[in-house]
């Protein structure tokens, strides 16, 4: 069965006054039906120009100026306007960061929900609304009815992100592309919503692209992952695996620098915080070859002469032919 | 790299260059001002010699036309006075006194809005209490009503530099608001930051900080404003001039030139009043739109 | 919300208290009353006297209050040029200017608002760019010059519409009305337009203004992204929110509508209060302007509360407050 998205190769190109910017720099990565696959990457990495070029908006001047994107067996990287919002919210659906500013301030929940509802299932007013009470009731919003009249000034940040969802789910899309769903959110209340995005999307069988910074909310919600450097994909693999074995530098980095409390790890007695020296580079200064190269601890000559193409490892691809041993092997 | 060259290769030198819009109206009003200030020099004739003057001269049309003179390019107006240096003279006026009144309102402006937001308390208060109330009412109506009253109190039909003063008091006066509360916004801003602490400490007087510290890191906002508001100023003067009440008759401006015209627009002389309004536009329109680039060029959110 | 309405009540009592001090200060001290009443040959004795009768010896607050007094009555004096009652006068003038006022907001919105959306929806389009560079026209070139061209235009060369004057009215009880006859109307036309294409102008850009920055949003995008399509997007969703701000400016410029029909009323010798206001100016008619300050004042701060009213009435952010999560 063919994978519900496939990115192979794209570019996004950004024209600027001093040049081109070239934002996302040849991202191959696919998402199979049902599937939740998390984007991972620091601010400026690319995750979010991802998912805008896949559901097509992009803003100007940002394009996709190369590779292809399929959803399905379609191809919509090249569709014409129209056709690409047939495609929105009816099969592919997406949401965003701030639910402050996600709805609009000016118009009742009850309206907006019962707007998309009859957009893409058409239906007379009436069901609509029952429609969108049960919505609300499945996202948790307590006496959904009432709450219907409501303005989204009325809710607190968390309920505005689950009506977020309930809107993006309205359409009963095939996939849903989270921008960073939760980090606007305040600590105690992500927890919720990640669930609630997950449960909700497994039992409609809804694949997700779970944008995020926050490798915790990878952990516990995505299927596989996919962590991007500087616009490229540094590792891609089933979160298990690269989350306990990562094999690429910079990933191994990024595990390295998360917090543990764990006394085993780094020296006994000593809790350590371990950061990777420098800094992403970013997209208007690409190192030549792998963009990690600088700041990488096992780097050859070669490193910096030939951008390195993804490869098998185990069950993961790696985008680095020298590999940083795993931890087990280095204790051991 | 140089100073100039960074300056012409900053943002604000490459949006200028892009924009033909800003670059025409920047050249249109450099050449308006240049012909002012050389207006003496280059008037072909001078409008306030009275021995040069023939009433017999007088509404003839442009030099184009048939019953035109050549020595009057466009045309003389009701006196005989040619009407190309009347405006020459005139566009002299009309940009001294828009200069003029927005200097005034600069300082005034700034000057209180330095003290609202230093000082703060009631002086603050009393500033922007009166900043509200005048808000409440256009630029136009309190020049035209300070005019007024100055022409109540002073002696009617006086001519010079008191009136003149007056009237740049009373354009300046309408419009410092806007100074002041920028001003005092970005001295609120800076008050509370290191380096004026720092003064306050080593003993600085008050008066001193604000000159030397705070003043130069509010500059920016004010200098656009300024020139949004030169385009303002020269309106308000020619109106103020056309309704009567503005420069007094001995330095017309050009705004008495199309009052004067104005009575002439039904029985044919249509010039004295539609070149001086061309001139005006012009002006107005491209310091206009000099400003509003400026504004928009600096503005960091539409980047 | 109530202390937001009574700071503004208390702001508005402000400004007026200041405007009738103002108002009294020009009355009372700027050229004399007496001088202005009598004639040459009066004796010094009986200019006394007279000052004395008219209780201009008396101390200023008590002055101040009859003066307050009065004009709450509308009892604003005599003018010093006509010798009429100066409340007649505005009286007789006010119709004049009101209609001419109200026309040239219907017309500013009735433009504005319309090619305001098509250069906000269409911004690269020719004809957006257009209307923007023409709109800097109406910016830009002063009132009176405005009219003047059109009056060149429409009135000397084409002779199509006359060029002042308000033609025929009607009389409906104290009101005269332009806008029964053919002539009054083909009379206000020009004005009208010369006085509301500032505002129009002004009208055009700001809807233009919100409706990009509107288009910009997080919701607006968010819209899309559930397959909204444009019609919908555009008219359902940002027209409403640009409209606020659109509601707010354009009544705050209704006031400025009346400031500046002083010019309009100049040009055209449209019989309102405005051209009664320049004429006292031009001959130091001191009750005349007095009298037109506070009126204006009044009606400057009535506008701002009711548009301040208007705004807390439709944007239910400020009229609902946040309920319990």
């Amino acid at each position: 069965m063919t994978d519900l998205l496939t990115l192979t190769d794209l570019v996004v190109d950004i024209p600027h006054r001093r040049g081109t910017l070239r934002a996302i720099d040849g991202v191959s990565l696919s998402i199979a039906r049902g599937e939740v696959l998390g984007l991972v990457g620091e601010s400026g990495a690319g995750k979010s120009m991802i998912g805008n070029a896949v559901i097509g908006l992009l803003a100007r001047p940002a394009h996709v100026a190369g590779g292809e994107i399929w959803l399905g067996d379609r191809r919509i990287d090249r569709l014409a306007p129209h056709q690409m919002r047939q495609l929105r919210g009816r099969r592919i659906g997406m949401i965003f960061q701030d639910p402050q500013t996600s709805l609009n301030p000016l118009m009742r929940i009850g309206d907006q929900l019962v707007e998309t509802i009859r957009l893409h299932r058409p239906m007379p007013a009436a069901g609509a609304r029952t429609e969108a009470i049960r919505l609300l009731d499945e996202v948790g919003i307590p006496a959904p009815e009432e709450r219907m009249a409501y303005w989204p000034h009325q809710f607190s940040g968390g309920q505005r992100q689950r009506i977020v969802i309930a809107l993006a789910l309205a359409g009963e899309p095939e996939l849903i592309i989270a921008d960073e769903p939760t980090t606007a959110l305040d600590v105690s209340v992500q927890a919720q919503i990640i669930r609630l995005l997950k449960r909700l999307c497994a039992d409609r069988g809804v694949a997700v692209m779970l944008i995020t910074h926050d490798m915790g909310v990878i952990a516990e919600t995505a299927d596989r992952v996919c962590v991007l450097y500087a616009g490229r994909v540094a590792e891609t693999g089933p979160v298990t695996e690269v989350l306990s074995r990562p094999r690429h530098p910079y990933t191994v980095g990024l595990m390295d620098a998360i917090p543990s409390l764990d006394p085993a790890r780094g020296e006994p007695g000593v809790a350590t915080l371990r950061q990777i020296p420098g800094a992403m580079p970013s997209i208007a200064a690409r190192p030549s070859g792998c963009a990690f190269h600088p700041r990488c601890a096992s780097a050859t000559p070669d490193c910096a002469r030939v951008r390195p193409d993804p490869r098998p490892a185990g069950r993961s691809e790696v985008a680095c032919p020298v590999c940083a041993p795993t931890h087990e092997d280095a204790a051991s | 790299m140089t100073r100039v060259t960074r300056a012409l290769d900053s943002d604000l030198m490459y949006s200028f260059r892009r924009t033909p819009g800003a670059m025409i109206a920047a050249a249109l009003s450099c050449a308006l001002i240049l012909g002012a200030v050389l207006a003496p020099v280059i008037a072909p004739h001078d409008p306030f010699d009275p021995s040069g003057l023939s009433i017999l001269d007088n509404f003839l049309p442009p030099a184009w036309d048939a019953a035109g003179d050549p020595r009057f390019l466009l045309g003389t107006e009701d006196q005989g006075r040619d009407l190309l240096s009347a405006m020459l003279y005139g566009l002299r006026v009309s940009l001294a006194v828009g200069f003029a009144s927005v200097i005034f309102a600069l300082i005034l402006g700034v000057t209180l809005g330095l003290i609202a937001g230093y000082a703060g308390g009631w002086a603050d208060n009393l500033i922007m209490r009166a900043a509200d109330i005048q808000m409440t009412f256009p630029a136009i109506l309190i020049a035209l009503l300070l005019a007024g009253i100055f022409r109540g109190t002073a002696a009617h039909g006086a001519s010079g530099a008191g009136p003149l003063a007056l009237l740049v008091f009373s354009i300046g006066l309408s419009f410092w608001v806007q100074y002041a509360r920028t001003v005092r916004g970005s001295v609120l801003i800076e008050a509370n930051r290191e380096y004026v602490l720092a003064a306050r400490l080593i003993g600085i007087s008050a008066p001193a900080i604000l000159i030397r510290h705070i003043l130069p890191n509010v500059m920016g906002p004010v200098l656009v404003i300024a020139t949004i508001n030169l385009a303002l100023a020269i309106i308000i003067e020619a109106t103020l001039s056309f309704l009567g009440v503005g420069v007094p008759p001995g330095s017309p401006s050009l705004g008495t030139l199309i009052r004067v015209g104005n009575d002439y627009l039904f029985s044919g002389e249509w010039w004295i009043t539609l070149f001086p309004g061309a001139v005006l536009g012009v002006l107005a329109l491209s310091v206009n739109l000099f400003g509003d680039w400026l504004r928009d060029a600096l503005n960091p959110r539409l980047g | 919300m109530i202390s937001f309405l009574l700071s503004r009540a208390v702001q508005a009592i402000a400004t007026m208290l200041m405007v009738t001090l103002i108002a009294f200060v020009l009355f009372r001290y700027v050229g004399d009353p007496v001088n202005q009443m009598v004639g040459i040959e009066t004796s010094l004795a009986d200019r006394a006297k007279l000052r004395e009768d008219l209780g201009l010896n008396d101390p200023m607050p008590v002055q101040y209050a009859r003066f307050l007094v009065r004009a709450a009555r509308f009892d604003f004096g005599t003018s010093y040029q006509q010798k009429e009652s100066v409340a007649v006068l505005i009286g007789a003038r006010l119709p004049a200017t009101l209609e001419l006022s109200l026309i040239s907001v219907v017309f500013a919105i009735a433009a504005g608002v319309p090619l305001g959306v098509l250069a906000g929806l269409h911004p690269r389009s020719l004809a957006a760019r257009a209307f923007m560079a023409l709109s800097l026209l109406g910016v830009s070139l002063p009132t009176f010059l405005i009219g003047i061209l059109l009056i060149f235009v429409f009135s000397v060369h084409l002779g199509w519409l006359p060029s002042f004057g308000r033609g025929q009215t009607v009389q409906i009880g104290g009101w005269s009305t332009g806008l029964l006859t053919a002539s009054g109307w083909r009379s206000i036309i020009l004005p009208a337009i010369t006085l509301g294409l500032f505002q129009m102008t002004l009208i055009m850009r700001l809807v233009r203004a919100e409706i990009m920055e509107v288009l910009r949003t997080d919701y607006i995008k968010f819209a899309r992204a559930r397959g909204l399509p444009d019609r919908i997007v555009h008219f359902g969703h940002a027209l409403r929110n640009t409209l606020i701000p659109v509601i707010t400016v354009t009544g705050l410029q209704i006031g400025s509508i009346i400031a500046f029909s002083i010019i309009t009323e100049t040009v055209f010798q449209w019989p309102g209060m405005g051209l009664l206001f320049l004429q006292a100016v031009q001959n130091a008619d001191v009750p005349v302007m007095a009298a037109y300050l506070m009126l204006i004042a009044a009606l400057f701060v009535t506008i701002n509360l009711a548009v301040d009213l208007l705004y807390m009435a439709v944007d239910p952010r400020i009229r609902i407050g946040r309920a319990a999560a």
